[in-house]
């Protein structure tokens, strides 16, 4: 393999600015919520990258765990989300204000 | 250039294009569709490092599993409903850009800093697979990471039993003012 290893983790930077700013942007639950799916699937590459660049395995089993934890992660924001829009009828984050100070 | 630079340098404006093209969408399911393209990309980059194992992971837990779930939760809650995209806070949403942009400035300069552009992957990532990755990675995951790999089917478990409670409807007492206006037949 020719490609720089930078290569890889410059793109998975680049796709973690995407999801933050994704995160701060929007309003819909929900697509905040793929956002943040953006931002680990991001860290990931990053891992695997490292992981080749260092020839050792330990990158990509952080990288699988990483997926199982974002898996449960989730299915409870899911289910969260799904809850908050069953009491307000709405999935914008902007009508969850209860807590705010 | 050779083949994996080209697979490389085809997949990263694809892999970029369609993260931006999801936080520009109105409705949930095209973002939807748009992060499976970036998730599909994503596993052809773990195949070009040497780790096909977590290429077969990426497309049926992520593409696959999650983003079904996904488009299932935005299914319940209504397609049709679009978002409102008008603006609350003042200047939030260039603030948001030129902190991505910052973002991404420092992690160019971080990985210069770091590893420098130019470093090649060493060679020999073929004895580390010996056998094969899926069963490479697995003696490893085994035998050195065994505890934590229980640990997360602990966590799995607890994930799905709190889902379960989360989205369950409960029954509730019917309130005064309900039973006056006759409506209400216990359900929230």
């Amino acid at each position: 393999m020719s490609t720089p290893i930078a290569s890889f983790v410059v793109l998975s930077g680049i796709l973690f600015a995407i999801g933050t700013a994704g995160v701060l942007v929007r309003r819909n639950a929900l697509v905040i919520f793929m956002s943040v799916e953006l931002q680990l699937n991001a860290v990931n590459l990053a891992l695997v990258a490292f992981s080749r660049m260092h020839n050792e395995l330990d990158g990509q089993i952080l990288a699988f765990f990483s997926m199982v934890v974002a898996a449960a992660e989730v299915v409870v924001g899911l289910a969260i989300i799904v809850s908050v829009y069953r009491r307000r009828r709405t999935a914008d984050v902007d009508a969850v204000s209860e807590l705010r100070w | 250039m050779t083949a994996d630079q080209i697979v490389f340098w085809v997949f990263a404006p694809v892999s970029i294009v369609s993260a931006l093209l999801m936080l520009a969408q109105r409705n949930a399911v095209h973002a939807a569709l748009f992060l499976i393209v970036n998730l599909f990309t994503l596993a052809v980059f773990f195949l070009l490092l040497d780790a096909p194992f977590l290429f077969a992971v990426q497309i049926i837990v992520y593409a696959g599993a999650i983003m079904v779930l996904f488009l299932f939760v935005i299914m319940l809650l209504g397609v049709d409903r679009e978002e409102q995209l008008v603006e609350h806070l003042k200047g939030q949403r260039p603030l948001a850009v030129l902190l991505g942009a910052g973002l991404v400035a420092e992690i160019v300069v971080a990985v210069r800093a770091g590893i420098g552009f130019a470093e090649r992957v060493p060679e020999g990532f073929g004895v580390v697979n010996e056998g094969g990755n899926p069963k490479a990675l697995s003696e490893v995951l085994f035998r050195d990471y065994f505890l934590p790999f229980e640990v997360t089917s602990v966590l799995l478990i607890v994930a799905a039993v709190s889902a379960m409670v989360l989205a369950q409807r409960r029954a509730r007492p019917v309130t005064r003012a309900e039973r006056e206006a006759g409506v209400g037949g216990g359900r929230p």
